[in-house]
């Protein structure tokens, strides 16, 4: 039952409390630039929480089996980096091969994948925290989660400018930002929800 | 693309406005937003990515003929993780950088993955010699950090009413402290971008949006991206 909750709690803080994109501004370029349409914007979401999921699976056993143990710390940046890398263009492969229809719908988005900065954040933040396997594969899935709905929630908030009247020097990115602000603004108010889940 | 001129000085001076790889190429946007709370973490992120910037981009043209086109993002990206494992232990090893290394924490070795990085690489280092690669890595740098600078002086005098961490206690009252806080990037960012777009007006490749152009992950999607909007559009 306490690993239940500890679980939930660490699954609920890196959905909402400690968003990735909203308060710890990691995988901005993503979410500014697929976040026009909603479609793009769910599979974008979709394919960054399952690439997460499987760089966290493969990097969390080799930082503890084999640069923690032949203190190869140092070189945690470059193999991480390689094995995400190698990681998402496997993965590419594979759905192309045996899964058509999800690579239609998800291979646009893999390749963009690798220079994404949340995917790497979360593996090298799951190893600073000291999470057991387990608590980083659930960390994961909720900076993924959390990737996804503020994607989601942004591109409705995108379609309404669209109609907006808007100044002339604020028009494209300045007024993007300015909305990703507002919407930042609203996640502050998840701040207590996790401390008061189980009180 | 445009044709890039190669006299020194242009290559230098570029980067601080009409070429300035944060406020007009709009890239390198996650660390812009998450250091600029101080102006320490500012200059400490900014010194960093420029050290990383100026090194790939002289190892990366140097190797332009070696690397195999097809695999020519993966071979930058392990280049550029090098450097940044290098800066890394400089920062840890030497005491008087320290503090800086603890403040930038998770953001250091995530200069890898840092766009204006890769995108230099992509659309200046490949093509042109040592030299100019060196002394665009020099301007883009400089560029990058003075708009770190920017935006975390105005986040911190304002924000939190300190410069370099020492209070000004007759800002204190008047302190806006959204300003320091996430949402406040958001916008002061938006701003600056909207400022730069004035006074920068017909002379800078004005960008409208975030699009394939300029993304140095376009080499990657082959322009995919862009596609699957037009055939939204046509639908």
């Amino acid at each position: 039952m306490e690993l239940f909750k500890s679980l939930i709690i660490i699954l609920m803080g890196s959905v909402l409390v400690n968003n990735y994109v909203l308060t710890r501004f990691l995988g901005i370029c993503p979410f500014l630039g697929v976040s026009k349409k909603l479609d793009q914007a769910t599979g974008m979401g979709i394919s960054v929480t399952f690439v997460m999921l499987l760089a966290t699976a493969a990097t969390w056993p080799i930082q503890k089996f084999l640069l923690d143990r032949f203190n190869l710390g140092y070189l945690q940046t470059v193999v991480f980096i390689l094995v995400i890398a190698t990681l998402v263009q496997f993965i590419e492969i594979i759905l192309k091969k045996f899964i058509p229809s999800l690579h239609k719908s998800l291979g646009v988005y893999l390749p963009l994948i690798t220079t994404n900065c949340a995917v790497l954040g979360v593996t090298i933040n799951n190893i600073n925290d000291g999470y057991s396997f387990l608590e980083s594969m659930v960390s994961s899935l909720g900076v993924g989660l959390g990737f996804l709905l503020a994607m989601v929630l942004f591109s409705g908030v995108r379609s309404k400018l669209e109609d907006a009247d808007i100044p002339e020097a604020f028009k494209g990115i300045p007024i993007t930002l300015v909305a990703a602000s507002i919407v930042s603004l609203a996640f502050f108010g998840f701040g207590g929800v996790v401390e008061g889940l189980f009180a | 693309m445009k044709k890039t001129t190669n006299n020194p000085l242009s290559l230098l001076i570029k980067g601080l406005l009409l070429e300035n790889p944060v406020f007009v190429l709009v890239l390198g946007t996650c660390p812009t937003l998450a250091v600029t709370t101080g102006v320490k973490g500012a200059v400490g992120m900014g010194i960093a990515a420029t050290l990383v910037l100026i090194c790939s981009n002289i190892v990366i043209s140097l190797l332009k003929k070696i690397i195999p086109d097809t695999v020519r993002i993966p071979s930058y990206i392990i280049v550029i993780a090098g450097f940044v494992t290098v800066v890394q232990m400089i920062m840890q090893a030497l005491p008087a950088l320290k503090s800086i290394y603890e403040l930038l924490g998770v953001y250091l070795p995530l200069i890898t993955v840092n766009c204006i990085i890769l995108g230099r690489a992509e659309m200046f280092a490949n093509k042109n010699t040592v030299k100019d690669s060196a002394l665009d890595g020099v301007g883009m740098g400089l560029g990058f950090t003075a708009a770190l600078i920017s935006m975390a002086l105005i986040r911190e005098v304002l924000g939190k009413a300190s410069f370099f961490d020492i209070p000004l206690t007759f800002l204190e009252p008047y302190k806006i402290s959204f300003l320091a806080q996430p949402p406040g990037g958001f916008f002061v960012f938006g701003v600056l971008i909207a400022i730069v777009n004035v006074i920068t007006k017909g002379k800078a490749p004005f960008k409208k949006d975030f699009s394939c152009e300029g993304c140095p992950s376009a080499a990657l999607c082959h322009g995919k991206c862009g596609e699957g909007e037009e055939k939204e559009a046509r639908e």
